[in-house]
């Protein structure tokens, strides 16, 4: 059940306001996100057309405190087929970029941003994978990424590089 | 024709064999590609945490490229739709231009609008065309039948594209197969993804997309699927075995890059194609078009 006083009617705002969230208020629920999401094909707990129904209605919580809105594939089939021009995928990123922000970051993006930040990259290079490289015929590549990390560090959210 | 070679995360390290074809197809085809060491990750992986993060970094890998004169060619799906919004949000939006040099200034760096981005497939597509290399085919590859996996950012979000490919009936990958010889089989959920951006987030239902797409393509009895990108191998190729073992399944289906197909049908032989790397065997693949590993 769904109680009013739970309800926060300024987060479809507050959502529309971040980067990627503008188009929120365009839905009129038609469902052709849904019909056409891989994910929701193989689990219906992931649902786009109800976690965009939950926003309008003003559960926050429940949304930002969810699993669901880290299972985006980003395919950016609803983005497309959209007849409202919702642009779902980029609202798919402001929640999970606002949740981040709260301290609800997923461990497994929390570990991407720790590598990316530390490494440049999602992987390390290691002395053996330039070796490998160049027994291969292919330029070594580079390691270390001062500017990256400096990048990283200026504009993720603390919660995250916690 | 000149580009800068993007490789972004995964290829460098993990499928170099995507790489040395890339770079043998090209050679033949008057691509010329020029290295850059400081481009880094495209800026994907962090965009779930923030966004404006995932922008700065796009942002700093095109500047590079545009201090240094070069266009960019991409690999990975992911880093072509990555690259490909940055520059169109900076080039669009002053506003946020204005924000993200505010970041770019302190690594002296700027963000300015006109670099081209381009996966290799729509230059070998576009700019190359089917007919040029129809032209230098050496070696005829009709006794295989391929299936075409497009993965999701090579042809999504549509507007980032100049319409270059339809996304919901997409052909320049299946031509670009054809022209080598090889027959190009269609198959149910085609355009279907392959799971890869939420493998680290719930295996279980990446594996379940993966496993959809391989059922569907060896239904058909193909002699390999065809990829574009390194993250919808990982998923078809590195998860293979798993996803064999997870639903108690067998598919031993061979998973090529797409320039490894054309790396063939030009007459290069399947050791600079990275042959070896590919980690389900294609010795059949090979033999059944007189080669060997």
């Amino acid at each position: 059940m769904i109680d009013s006083k739970d309800l926060d009617s300024n987060f479809k705002y507050e959502v529309a306001a971040e980067m990627g969230g503008e188009n929120i208020n365009r839905c009129f629920s038609c469902g052709t996100c849904t019909a056409g999401c891989p994910v929701r094909e193989i689990d219906e707990k992931y649902n786009p057309r109800k976690i965009i129904r939950m926003v309008l209605l003003g559960m926050r919580e429940k949304v930002l405190k969810s699993d669901f809105i880290w299972l985006c594939s980003t395919c950016y089939t609803c983005y497309d087929r959209c007849p409202q021009g919702v642009q779902l995928t980029s609202i798919m990123t402001a929640l999970k970029n606002i949740a981040a922000r709260e301290g609800y970051v997923h461990p497994s993006f929390k570990e991407q941003a720790r590598l990316v930040k530390e490494f440049g990259r999602l992987y390390e290079v290691e002395d053996f994978d330039n070796k490998k490289r160049k027994k291969l015929g292919l330029p070594p590549v580079k390691k270390n990424f001062e500017d990256i990390t400096k990048i990283l560090d200026d504009t993720l959210p603390k919660e995250v590089l916690k | 024709m000149k580009y800068a070679l993007f490789l972004g995360c995964t290829i460098p390290v993990r499928a170099q064999n995507y790489e040395m074809s890339a770079r043998e197809v090209a050679k033949i085809l008057g691509i010329n590609f020029v290295d850059i060491p400081e481009f880094s990750c495209c800026g994907f992986p962090v965009k779930s945490s923030n966004a404006e993060s995932s922008l700065v970094i796009a942002a700093r890998n095109i500047a590079i490229a545009a201090k240094k004169g070069e266009k960019i060619c991409t690999l990975c799906n992911a880093c072509t739709s990555v690259l490909s919004e940055a520059n169109k949000e900076l080039t669009e939006n002053k506003e946020l231009r204005d924000k993200v040099n505010k970041e770019l200034k302190k690594i002296d760096l700027e963000f300015k609008p006109g670099v081209e981005i381009k996966h290799f497939c729509r230059i070998l597509y576009e700019d190359i065309g089917v007919e040029k290399i129809q032209n230098e085919i050496k070696k005829d590859l009709s006794k295989l039948s391929m299936s075409v996996h497009y993965g999701c950012h090579y042809l999504r979000p549509f507007e980032l594209y100049d319409g270059f490919d339809d996304p919901e009936n997409p052909v320049s990958v299946e031509n670009l197969v054809a022209v080598t010889g090889a027959a190009v089989v269609d198959y149910k959920k085609k355009l279907e993804c392959c799971g890869g951006a939420i493998l680290g987030v719930e295996e279980d239902i990446a594996l379940a997309m993966a496993k959809d797409k391989l059922d569907n393509v060896t239904d058909n009895k193909v002699d390999a699927l065809v990829t574009i990108c390194p993250f919808c191998n990982i998923m078809y190729e590195d998860n293979q075995r798993k996803i064999e073992s997870k639903f108690n399944v067998e598919y031993k289906l061979p998973v090529l890059y797409y320039p490894q197909v054309l790396g063939l049908a030009l007459g290069v032989e399947p050791k600079p194609l990275g042959f070896r790397l590919n980690k389900v065997k294609a010795n059949d693949v090979l033999k059944k078009v007189g080669l060997e590993i």
